[in-house]
This record gives structure tokens, C-alpha cells and sequence, in this order.
């Protein structure tokens, strides 16, 4: 039995949240507190046109009139908003002409991170927008993307470089009262990433954003806007990591999508904030985010893929808004819990044209005290004749103090509509574990074994080296929690 | 090839197994018999390590190297196999790709390649085909919806792909109709080779009529009460256990 420790506290060592160190940059940041004059001071600071500082005053008088959600099954001491930094940049000349004059502490970050941003190594396809708390610091592969006419930008130099596209969509999709977070996101976001393709462009690369929260006390609001024109594709990939610190930090982003006719995005992501100590709870991010695509054009479809393994609170539902005929939605997710996390997190489907279809595919695993919930919304209108939904929602608990919940809820405005849906819930045991090294396979094997196999539909959805990746992180973060 | 030596084991501190002693060389099969809690689930569960179980005095030699002193996993990968009464199913996973994990984790463990999966999927049809067992058991999940006979079958297959050195087969009997058990008794024969050894842990005798045991033990209050051979199965059907347990 003496190797069977061993192994255990091996793993158990590397399973130490491993992106918890923090990065020493000297860096601007604003002073805590929040009022219509630091609304006007962010807007300044990024020199942006009139309209967006209408954008966030609008968004701001609304905010103030707002609660915080308490509908969610989540419980945390109420968030002091006077308490936070609403900007924290890098300090760095104004204008990098190229990746060699971004801050060297910050590009080791991003290193150590294993997200390449060195544009001459091209070690990866794929093109990066990395964010640094606040600020976008450093966009990848942008001059081959332009080739084929893709914009791929911080948001907040698409401000400046291409305001009408920006001003034609920003707040189409999550309108600036839509939440009180979206709300708070619009008054106060200070980057995020812009993406737009043109008709007729399959993206040649997957294209992504890195997050990192580096400041103790500052919140990151970033804002994401893509854009895909008719008959075109991108893939996107989305990333999150953040110090360990024992205060929470507030993430409250806002993602919007609008897809043309025949036009699909493909949006994944792969959240691990950090989730607080593992033993009493305390530190992590609160990760409040609204994430919602619109189908516009007919034939048109989009598909978010999520695997959330962080975060202290998650409160998450990336949504599709299906507009033009025959387009769809699809929603594909992993949501593990461990520790003292809470997740609250699912998906709303609003069936608007007709021959809409939907799917959601809902995988939750809660571990230690954790607290695991899907909350899922399919609503079907009067006019979307022949709309059909399928959901499947299933939860796998492991050990005996976790918990997981499902709250569906189906509206259907008309006859015609077929909806479906399944639930199951199921436990990965010691006795599962011990029939695997019964037949000479590793523990960490079993367990992945069993975690892939519970999440088999929703990884198959991720670009292949984020599969492997996601697959690597469960089982890591799981190793501990069984038996 | 496995020597216990005066074994003491329990289960949460209850002392079940107290003082057996047994000697299995290859090419023997060893029927273990003994009526309800005498201690021969106990004993097939600490042979192949089962955490909750624990040896509280005497040893265990497999090959002459300390079994006590490995895990689950290194018993299996060191060739000791074990059919269990009561499979347990694991969703999702597909029963292929469990059986080439298996098969891998001894090959990498013996310095070998890992199988190439084309090459494993011939290798377990041949297997299945000597079995006569139908193809669904590739496509279907671990044991996941299987009937207790099916779940029999499977442990069965599992045996045939690892080709352990000894096997420890518990009460597979149980819950089998006769066709059943006829198929898992045959598949079980074809697995005999000159080289393994085998441990049947039953209740009754008629899983005897299919494979026959070199040596018969009877277990009672944890110790082993009588040897013998064939007869002694018979005769124990016959005349009931009380006829061992009051006699000694």
C-alpha cells in the first residue's frame, strides 16, 4: 500500500493550482471605487468616440437602478462595488510596434502559461489575443488574418479603427440593462477582443483569448464582440487563469456573437480561475459572465463548448438567440465542482424563426462540498413553427457531501414545437476505481477513463488539443476528491 | 506458485479469516467450498487487494514475492487475476477500449509497446470467437445494463485477454442459469493451460461438474476444515456442510 501514497501525494502536488503565481509589472491602476466620474475617466483613458461614452453612461444610470440577482444557487457575503480597481494596465509605451516591446515580465506570464505569443515562432495555428487584467496586451497572427480580410483586434482598437462596426453591433445581442452584471460590464469594461469575418472566409487558423487576472484588487470587465458575415466560419477558443489570492476577484464579462446568413461560430471554452483554497473556501474568482449569440441571418448557427473547472461562483449561460429560419443552437458543457466551489450555469435557447433547432448537452460534476447546478431555458415563440429542442443533463457526484441540481425550464408558444428531454444522475465510486486497478490499470487512468467517458459528447466537440488538455485538467482536479 | 502461509484477514477490524494455510502450484485448480460467511469471499478478497480488507497475520507468496505488500494494481500486472461476484458497471466507458487498457497497462508494464488498437480489435475478436461470445460485448459499456450472466461472461472475456497466471474466480456460479453457467464453465476450460493455476470460490458443486477441481477445500469459521479431492464436493452435496463443520 506504501506506493499507492506515494502516488497520491505526487499527484496531489501537481494538483496545487498551478497558475497561482502572480506577475511583478509596475502597472497603472486607477483607485478603488466606482461613480459616473470614473466612467468618463475609462472612456478618456482609452480615447474612445462619443457614442461608446454614451454606451456607458446609458449603462451606468441603469446599473444604479439594479439589485444583484438572487435567484441564482449560489451564496457569497455581498460584493462591496466601491471596493474595486475598474482599471489596471500594464505600464507600457503607447504604441507597441511590435511583440519585442511588450513588457518582458508579462510576456514570460504568458509563457509560463503555455500560450505563445511570439509571432515569429508561429509555434501554434492558432492566433491569440492576449489580455492582461484590463488591457489587451499583445494580438497574435493579426497581419496573416488580415490577408483574407479577417479583423482580429483588441475591442479597444477597434474603437478607434473601425468605430461604425463596433457602434453597429456592441449591445445588439446583451443589451446594456439586459443584467446587472452585463449592465456593470457595459458602464466599466476596459478590453476584450473583436473579431470579424468577412462573407465568403473560413477563418484559417482557430483564433483565441487568453485571460489573466493579475491584480489583487481589481475586477476584469473585458467585453467580446464576433462577427460573422454570410456564409463564413470561425473557430474561437477561449482560456482563463488567475493568482491565487486570498480575496475574490470579480470577473464580469460580457461575450456577444451575431452570426450572418449560413454563417457559424464555434466558441469554446476552458475556464480554470482560480476556485479558492480547496480546504476552507477562501480567495477565488466570482465569475459572473453573460455570454449570448444571435442567430440573424437564416441557416445560420452557433455552438458554445464549455469546460468550467474553476472559479469560486460561476454564473454562466451562454445563450443563443434563434432569429432567422433554420438556424441553430447548440450548447455543449462540462462543469466540475470541487473544493467549496458553486456553479449556477446552463443555457437559455430563445426559438424566434421557424425550423429553429436547439440541443444542450449538460455534463456537471461536483466533488467535495461542492455545489453543482444546471439552469437551462428552452422558450419557443409563436412563430417558430416545427422548433425542436433536445436536452440531456446529466450529474455525477463524487464522494457524499456534494450536490447537484437541475432546473429546466420549458415555454412553448405554439403546437408544433417538439421538445425532449433527459436527465440522469450517476456516481463514479471507489468500487469502479478498484476494478480498474483490479485489471492493472492506474487509478489516475480509471479516473480519467470514467470522466471521459461521462463527458464523451461534449469533449468531441473541442478543438483536439484543448480535448486533451480539459481531459488532463478533470482528472488532475478529481484525483483527490474520490475515495 | 502462490504459498499462504497461517493467514489472518478481516474487514473492518473483524477478524474472518483465521489461519489458513494453502499451497498452489501451476496447473492446479483449487475449489474452494464452505457455507455462507466461513470466509471464502474474504479470503479471494485479500488476494487481490481489495483496500477495505486486511491481512492481520501470516504471508502471502506469489511467485515468492511478498503479495501483501502490493497493490491491486500490481497484483494484477504480476498475473493474478480475479472474477468478481458482483462486476460493477461503469458508464460510459466502452468494454473495448476498458479490455485494451488493461491489455496495455500489462504490455507497457513488461517493457512492451502499447497494442496498436486495430491490431487489439483482431486480437479480441479471436478471443470473443473462442469464447462464443457475440460482438455486442465490444460495442456495449463496461458491464453498464448487463444481465448478472452477461456480467459473468465479460469477467470471463477479461480473464482471456490478460491470460493471468492465476485466477481467482468468486462465486461465479451465482445467479447463472445452466446455460449460463455451461458457457462461462467452457470458457473457463479453454483458458486451461499447463502453466495457470486456478481458484474457484463456490457455494455449491454443480459448477464442479464443469470444472473439474484437483484439490477440493472446505472452509469453516475461517479455517480450512477438510481437503480432499473430486468426492469431497460430492459428498458435501450429499450430506450437507454440517456434516464437515461438526465433525472437526
Amino acid at each position: 500500500m506504501s506506493n499507492e501514497q506515494n502516488s497520491v501525494s505526487d499527484i496531489l502536488e501537481d494538483n496545487t493550482y498551478k497558475y497561482g503565481f502572480t506577475t511583478d509589472v509596475e502597472s497603472e491602476t486607477f483607485a478603488k471605487g466606482l461613480n459616473e466620474d470614473v466612467v468618463r475617466a475609462i472612456s478618456k483613458k482609452k480615447e474612445e468616440p462619443q457614442f461608446m461614452l454614451d454606451f456607458r453612461l446609458k449603462a451606468f444610470a441603469k446599473w444604479k437602478t439594479m439589485k444583484e440577482p438572487e435567484w441564482p444557487n449560489v451564496h457569497y457575503p455581498r460584493i462591496n462595488f466601491q471596493d474595486i480597481s475598474y482599471y489596471s494596465a500594464p505600464k507600457q509605451k503607447k504604441v507597441l510596434n511590435s511583440l519585442d516591446e511588450v513588457d518582458p515580465e508579462v510576456m514570460r506570464t504568458f509563457e509560463k502559461l503555455g500560450i505563445p505569443l511570439d509571432e515569429q515562432k508561429k509555434l501554434a495555428n492558432v492566433a491569440v489575443d492576449a489580455v492582461f487584467d484590463s488591457v489587451s496586451v499583445a494580438t497574435t497572427h493579426k497581419k496573416k488574418l488580415m490577408e483574407v480580410g479577417i479583423i482580429f483586434c483588441p475591442i479597444s482598437e477597434a474603437l478607434k479603427e473601425y468605430p461604425e462596426l463596433v457602434e453597429e453591433y456592441l449591445g445588439t445581442v446583451v443589451p446594456v440593462g439586459d443584467n446587472y452584471y452585463a449592465a456593470l460590464n457595459s458602464a466599466v469594461f476596459t478590453d476584450g477582443s473583436f473579431v470579424y469575418i468577412p462573407p465568403d472566409t473560413i477563418s484559417p487558423m482557430e483564433i483565441s483569448t487568453y485571460f489573466r487576472i493579475n491584480t489583487e484588487e481589481t475586477g476584469q470587465f473585458e467585453r467580446t464582440l464576433i462577427i460573422c458575415a454570410e456564409n463564413s466560419y470561425v473557430s474561437y477558443l477561449e482560456g482563463c487563469t488567475a493568482p491565487q489570492f486570498d480575496t475574490n476577484q470579480l470577473h464580469a464579462a460580457v461575450v456577444e456573437l451575431v452570426t450572418m446568413e449560413n454563417a457559424e461560430i464555434k466558441y469554446s471554452t476552458v475556464q480554470n480561475w482560480y476556485a479558492g483554497d480547496k480546504e476552507t473556501g477562501k480567495g477565488g474568482i466570482y465569475n459572473f459572465v453573460t455570454k449570448r449569440g444571435k442567430c440573424q441571418g437564416d441557416n445560420s448557427k452557433i455552438s458554445w463548448t464549455q469546460v468550467e473547472t474553476g472559479s469560486a461562483i460561476t454564473w454562466k449561460y451562454p445563450s443563443c438567440i434563434l432569429q432567422g429560419d433554420n438556424t441553430s443552437g447548440e450548447f455543449y458543457s462540462v462543469a466540475l465542482t470541487n473544493g467549496h466551489m458553486q456553479a449556477d450555469t446552463g443555457t437559455k435557447m430563445i426559438h424566434l424563426g421557424k425550423n429553429t433547432r436547439s440541443s444542450i448537452i449538460s455534463k456537471g460534476i461536483s466533488a467535495d462540498y461542492s455545489s453543482n447546478s444546471y439552469r437551462g431555458q428552452v422558450k419557443v415563440g409563436k412563430n417558430a413553427t416545427n422548433a425542436r429542442n433536445y436536452s440531456q443533463c446529466d450529474s455525477m457526484l463524487v464522494g457524499d457531501k456534494s450536490s447537484a441540481h437541475t432546473f429546466p425550464y420549458i415555454e412553448a408558444a405554439n403546437s408544433s414545437v417538439q421538445v425532449e428531454h433527459e436527465a440522469a444522475t450517476s456516481r463514479i465510486s471507489e468500487d469502479q476505481l478498484f476494478y480498474f486497478e483490479s485489471r492493472g490499470i492506474s487509478r489516475e487512468n480509471a479516473i480519467e477513463a470514467v470522466i471521459s467517458g461521462f463527458c464523451k459528447e461534449v469533449f468531441k466537440q473541442l478543438p483536439m488539443e484543448f480535448a486533451v488538455e480539459a481531459q488532463k485538467l478533470l482528472t488532475l482536479k478529481l484525483e483527490d476528491s474520490v475515495g | 506458485m502462490l504459498e499462504i502461509k497461517d493467514l489472518h484477514a478481516g474487514i473492518d477490524g473483524n477478524e474472518i479469516v483465521k489461519g489458513i494455510s494453502l499451497a498452489i502450484n501451476k496447473g492446479e485448480i483449487h475449489a474452494v467450498m464452505g457455507p455462507n460467511g466461513s470466509g471464502k469471499s474474504t479470503l479471494a478478497k485479500v488476494l487481490c487487494g481489495h483496500p477495505s480488507y486486511a491481512a492481520t497475520g501470516g504471508e502471502i507468496l506469489f511467485e515468492g514475492k511478498n503479495l501483501l505488500e502490493m497493490d491491486a494494481e500490481e497484483r494484477s500486472l504480476a498475473g493474478i487475476f480475479m472474477g468478481f461476484q458482483y462486476p460493477v458497471e461503469v458508464p460510459g466507458v466502452n468494454n473495448a477500449e476498458f479490455l485494451r487498457m488493461a491489455h496495455n497497462a500489462r504490455r507497457v508494464s513488461a517493457g512492451e509497446e502499447e497494442i496498436d488498437p486495430l491490431d487489439f480489435d483482431e486480437l479480441l475478436s479471436e478471443k470473443m470467437k473462442t469464447l462464443g461470445m457475440e460482438i455486442k460485448y465490444k460495442e456495449r459499456n463496461l458491464n453498464e445494463g448487463f444481465s448478472g450472466g452477461e456480467k459473468k461472461k465479460n469477467e470471463i472475456l477479461q480473464m482471456a485477454i490478460l491470460e493471468p497466471k492465476l485466477s481467482i474466480l468468486d462465486e461465479t456460479d451465482s445467479g447463472l442459469d445452466i446455460d449460463a453457467l455451461r458457457v462461462v464453465a467452457e470458457g473457463v476450460n479453454k483458458l486451461r493451460t499447463e502453466n495457470n493455476a486456478l481458484i474457484l470460490i463456490t457455494h455449491y458443486q454443480r459448477l464442479l461438474d464443469y470444472i473439474k477441481p484437483d484439490f477440493v477445500h472446505v472452509l469453516s469459521a475461517g479455517k480450512i476444515v477438510k481437503s480432499g479431492d473430486k468426492a469431497l464436493a460430492l459428498q458435501l452435496e450429499s450430506q450437507g456442510y454440517d456434516w464437515v463443520t461438526t465433525a472437526n
